[in-house]
Parts: C-alpha cells; sequence; structure tokens
C-alpha cells in the first residue's frame, strides 16, 4: 500500500489513536483506537459525557499529547514520532488556543498578551504590535488595547484570547469549552466570532462542547462515548 | 528574542517589587559586605604601609639584645654609644644618615601643667632620617649638640597638652631637675605602625639627654638610614660585620645585637592585615551563597505560582529552552540587580566606615566587577534549578494547575 500524498490527505487523520493513562492493573484507556478524518475549512464540535474521551482527543489534536498507538497524520506529517521541541513547533506554526478559563497573563496588557506567540515566533516589537492591533480589532476590541484582563468582562477576556489564538494565523483554532465560563448572551457573541472565523478566513475551528446549542454553531458534530467516536 | 525575554524578566520583576526586592537582599547583603571588607582591609593595608613609611623608609633600627628576646633578657646585652654611630658613619659605604638615640620616659612641666612623655636625645640626623618637618622654629646648631645645651623640639602633642592653643616657641620645659627653650616645633606625624602616637615626643642634643637626665652615656638605638640605590642587604652585612667587631664577638657568639629592616616590617604588616582583609571578605562571600540560596527558594516558588502562565506558553509554542531561558534570566536580572545594589551600599558604607576608622577609602574596581560577575554567577547558579524545573513541566498538567 502506497502512501497517499499531503494533497488528497485530509488536514488531520487520526488511525486507531489510544491513549493509556497509567500501566499494569491501574492502566485507564481514556482513547480506544479513534478514526477521524477533518478537512481544512471545517467547523467541527466534539460532544460527549465527562470521561468519554473528549478532553484527551483535544490534547492529541491540539498536539499537546502523543498517542499511546496509532497514527496522528497533521498535513501529512506523523505528530506522533515528533519530539517534544517539534511539537512545539508546529502548535506555534499552525495551531491556535482558546481555554475554558482563558489563561491570560495578569497584570499584561490585552495587546501584550495578543503580542505573546508572536515573541516565540522572533518577530519585530514594531510587527508584532501592528499585528496584535489588529487581531483585537477583528475580535471587536479596538481601544481596549491597554486594559488589563481584571480591567475586562469575562467575554472580553475571551476575545482577547481568541485574539491571540489567531494572531499567527493559524491552520486549525482548537477551542477546549470556550463558552464554559460565559453566560447565554457573552456566549452566543464568542460562538459567532467563531464562526465568522471559520466562515470569513478559513480557520479549521475544533471545539469541545457539552451544550448542545453551542454545537449547533458547528458544521459537524462528533460524539465521544467511552474512548470512542459513536 | 533575548531583548524580549530580558523585558519580559523586568516586567516579572516590576510586578512583584516586594517580593524581588527580599530575593534580592540576601545577595545586596553579601555583596555589600564583601565589597566593604575588601575596601576598608585594603585601606587598612594602605594605612599601615604609610604609616610605616613615615618611619623613614631604608631604614635600619639597631637595637642591643637579640630578637625576639623575653623582655628582661635582653638587658644583659651592652648599649651602643655614641662612638658606633660615628664609626658606621665613616666606615660602612652607601649609608646616608646615622642617628644615635637615647630614650627615656619622664614627666614634663610647663605653664602650670604636666605631661608625661618619651624624651629622646639624638643629632639632627634624627629628623632626617624619621622623616620629620619643622612646624616652627629651628633645628639644634652645631655648638648646642657639641655642648649639650638646655634646647628641645617638642612634638605637636607635647605642645597641646602643655600650652593647648599658644605657641610654645620659646617657652621653658622643666624635667627632672633641667629647664630647657623650646626652639622649635615639630610637624604632626599623627598615629604610628603600632597604635602609637609619634607626636608625643620631646627631642633634645644627646648629650643634653645623655648627662642631665639619664645620667649615662648609652645609646638605645642607632637609626640607619641608607644611601639611595645602595643594597639593603649588603650594607646590613656590613653593618653586623663592624658592630661584631666592635663589640668584641667572637666568631663562636651569636649577636648581641639585632638590625631591623622597616621595609621588611612594612611587608611583615601588610601581609598581616592582607590575610585579614582575606578572610573577613571569605566569611561575606558565605552570606552571598545564602543570598543565592534566597533566589533559588523565590524562584521556586514563583515557578509554581506561574504554572498556569506556564503551561500556557508551551502551548502556543515556547520551546523547552526559551521556557528555561525567561526563568533563568529573571533569576539573573535579580541577581545582578542586587548585586548592583549591594554595591552601591557597600560605597556609602566604606565611605562612612573609611572616615569612622581612619584609613584612606580606595575605589578598588576589581573587587566591584568580580562581586558584581559573581552575584551574576550565582542568578546563573541557583536560578538554573527552578528555570529547568519550569521547562520540563506538562503543559496539559500546567494549564490545569490550580
Amino acid at each position: 500500500m502506497s502512501e497517499p500524498s499531503a494533497i488528497d490527505m485530509p488536514l488531520i487523520r487520526l488511525r486507531g489513536v489510544s491513549k493509556v493513562y497509567g500501566e499494569g492493573s491501574a492502566a485507564l484507556s481514556a482513547l480506544k483506537g479513534v478514526d477521524l478524518d477533518i478537512e481544512a475549512g471545517d467547523f467541527l464540535a466534539i460532544m460527549g459525557p465527562s470521561g468519554s474521551g473528549k478532553s484527551t482527543a483535544m490534547n492529541v489534536l491540539g498536539c499537546l499529547d502523543t498517542p499511546s498507538a496509532g497514527e496522528y497524520l497533521f498535513q501529512g506529517v506523523h505528530v506522533e514520532s515528533l519530539t517534544r521541541d517539534q511539537r512545539a513547533r508546529l502548535r506555534r506554526r499552525y495551531l491556535g488556543f482558546v481555554f475554558q478559563g482563558f489563561h491570560l497573563l495578569a497584570r499584561t496588557s490585552a495587546r501584550e498578551n495578543v503580542e505573546l506567540p508572536l515573541l516565540y515566533r522572533g518577530e519585530p516589537a514594531a510587527a508584532r504590535r501592528a499585528a496584535a492591533s489588529r487581531a483585537l480589532a477583528s475580535v471587536g476590541l479596538t481601544g481596549w488595547e491597554h486594559h488589563t484582563p481584571a480591567e475586562l468582562s469575562g467575554g472580553q477576556q475571551q476575545r482577547v484570547a481568541i485574539a491571540r489564538a489567531i494572531v499567527t494565523e493559524p491552520a486549525v483554532l482548537l477551542a477546549d469549552e470556550p463558552t464554559g465560563n460565559l453566560d447565554s448572551q457573552r456566549s452566543r457573541e464568542i460562538m459567532d466570532l467563531l464562526r465568522g472565523l471559520n466562515a470569513d478566513h478559513g480557520i479549521t475551528v475544533l471545539m469541545v462542547t457539552h451544550e448542545a446549542d453551542m454545537a449547533a454553531y458547528a458544521r459537524r458534530i462528533v460524539r465521544f462515548v467511552d474512548g470512542a467516536v459513536a | 528574542m533575548l531583548l524580549a525575554t530580558l523585558s519580559l524578566a523586568l516586567r516579572s520583576i516590576r510586578r512583584n517589587l516586594l517580593r524581588s526586592f527580599l530575593t534580592m537582599l540576601g545577595i545586596v547583603i553579601g555583596v555589600s559586605a564583601v565589597v566593604t571588607m575588601v575596601t576598608l582591609g585594603n585601606g587598612a593595608t594602605l594605612a599601615v604601609q604609610s604609616q610605616i613609611s613615615s618611619l623613614g623608609t631604608n631604614l635600619l633600627q639597631v637595637r642591643p639584645g637579640q630578637r625576639m628576646m623575653a623582655p628582661g633578657l635582653g638587658g644583659a646585652a651592652p648599649s651602643f654609644t655614641e662612638a658606633d654611630a660615628e664609626a658606621i658613619a665613616t666606615q660602612i659605604g652607601g649609608i646616608a644618615d646615622v642617628a644615635p638615640e637615647a630614650r627615656t620616659i619622664g614627666t614634663i612641666v610647663a605653664n602650670g601643667r604636666n605631661w608625661s612623655s618619651s624624651i629622646i636625645g639624638s643629632t639632627n640626623a634624627w629628623l632626617t632620617i624619621g622623616n620629620w618637618k619643622l612646624d616652627q622654629g629651628r633645628m639644634f646648631s652645631g655648638d648646642e649638640l657639641r655642648a649639650g645645651a638646655a634646647v628641645c623640639l617638642v612634638g605637636e602633642t607635647v605642645r597641646r597638652e602643655l600650652f593647648g592653643t599658644q605657641s610654645a616657641l620659646g617657652e621653658q620645659l622643666r624635667v627632672k631637675q633641667m629647664s630647657c627653650e623650646v626652639v622649635g616645633v615639630l610637624d604632626s606625624k599623627g598615629q604610628g605602625a603600632f597604635g602609637n602616637d609619634q607626636d608625643d615626643v620631646v627631642l633634645m642634643p644627646l648629650k643634653t639627654v645623655q648627662r642631665r637626665i639619664t645620667g649615662n652615656f648609652r645609646v638605645n638605638t642607632l637609626l640607619v638610614s641608607m644611601a639611595e640605590g645602595s643594597f639593603p642587604g649588603r650594607v646590613k652585612g656590613s653593618l653586623t660585620q663592624l658592630l661584631r667587631e666592635r663589640r668584641k664577638l667572637s666568631a663562636t657568639e651569636d649577636d648581641n645585637f639585632n638590625v631591623l629592616d622597616t621595609k621588611q616590617l612594612a611587608e611583615a604588616l601588610s601581609g598581616t592585615t592582607r590575610v585579614m582583609t582575606t578572610l573577613l571578605g571569605a566569611v561575606a562571600a558565605v552570606s552571598l551563597l545564602v543570598g543565592g540560596i534566597g533566589i533559588m527558594n523565590i524562584m521556586l516558588v514563583s515557578v509554581t505560582e506561574r504554572t498556569r502562565e506556564i503551561g500556557l506558553r508551551l502551548a502556543i509554542g515556547a520551546l523547552e529552552r526559551e521556557v528555561l531561558l525567561q526563568f533563568l534570566i529573571e533569576a539573573v536580572v535579580l541577581a545582578s540587580l542586587g548585586g548592583l545594589l549591594g554595591i552601591a551600599l557597600a560605597t556609602g558604607a566604606s565611605l562612612a566606615l573609611a572616615r569612622f576608622m581612619d584609613v584612606p577609602y580606595l575605589f578598588n574596581p576589581g573587587v566591584n566587577l568580580l562581586s558584581f560577575l559573581f552575584s551574576a554567577g550565582i542568578g546563573v547558579l541557583f536560578g538554573y534549578f527552578p528555570a529547568r524545573r519550569a521547562a520540563h513541566m506538562d503543559p496539559i498538567e500546567a494549564l490545569r494547575h490550580e
């Protein structure tokens, strides 16, 4: 069997991916042979009860974790065989992250928070500043550049986090329960924003959620049950 | 990247100003202790050296008795005579001046007050050899020296104790049964090499002291200054030879006199202060080490506290070595800032203490630079372990950290 070329490949392909924590009798299988293809430009919602393995799947998809067995191909690259630093380089180049807890640096202005990923790309200060201002503008936060997280509402903080995730113009945006800490009004605003990024900028969005009305914003829903795709 | 990391580190230090200051405190105290000790030690060494050179450089002091002899035992050795001084001056080459010295202690009465002081009988050569300058008046005349006239020169301490603010010139002093006229006042020389007051002295012609005060013809000490460019070893050798002959010592007998070289004395004394400086500096260096452990402690706390931040940095693509570098730089910046503060503190403390202890202040660029580099090195050494812990974190765990 010949390797399919990168062009025919989907952006992301999981084949028989499993993840086992611990060893021996205490071993716990979080993922049990997951097969999943994600095309570029997709907006995928991952749903499932707690303990279904959706968070583990997200960590593997985000190249934060490696599968215990199986293949993970990202643009044709075998992620499971990459070193820690190689995965870091892949993340900084192709991936953006949004977390339930925002994870903004305290006592640091919105713009400096957004600039952070560019810092690790070694961009000069002027370029960083311009890109950060553009990203903040695209999430509707022009004029809030110098506010620190403590001076922003939860919705605004999550938008800063989204700006930080897209400032590097990533191929994939991974959002782990992005509306988990927000009320329904703010949640809808965030979801509109994600849908816009997906539709207008062609960014592939992978989102974990347990709320059906949030999942409804996605083009496709994948349900995890007991460590496998249902 | 390095510049950005540096500004990141500075920002994080500013964010926790009080904690950063407390972290630095150990280094501040360590560096300032080391720098102060060494600076004051060097000042003290210089003070000792200049005090010894005020005794006169290239000076040999010849005393009866063997060196290191317990007091009282040396009493058996015969003292010198004026003739010995003349013989040395005429028979040995490489000598600039010879002064015989008869020394005693006596109470001096004048102006209704009395004061106990050293009374020295010698010649004008005593002034030249000892680098003495005249503040007022004149030296002894040849006639006065030959005749043993009742004249004297007084040191600044004696003048002050007896006459206060008045001039002593032309006044009469009474020493024992004798009355003598003050013909000159010596310029102040201050503290001697052994903490003695060199200005507490009355100088008279040798014959005056011998005839009217001590009542014998003993000369306690011979002061010999060597000519510029002469070889101290050779001069010392022929001096010893001459005195052995004059004192009729057979080849098997030990010298019953000793020759002290002030240069040797200077070296021995400044060697002692140098050892003290090194010792105190080493003790202070231990406190630097303690300061380094303080930095490590706080950096470990800081790493734990910022686990979520580290997780985020790793998640968005920071490499291990970039996180390592960030925390390492933070530790180094903390330590070097502490070093700079310590140097500033030490400069202030040294200036104040130098004045208080009456030693000269000497800025020593070497010790300042070295202790600064050392504190930066401590930052690297003690910052490495916490930084590595941060760099090796698992991003998923770190992001979940509460």
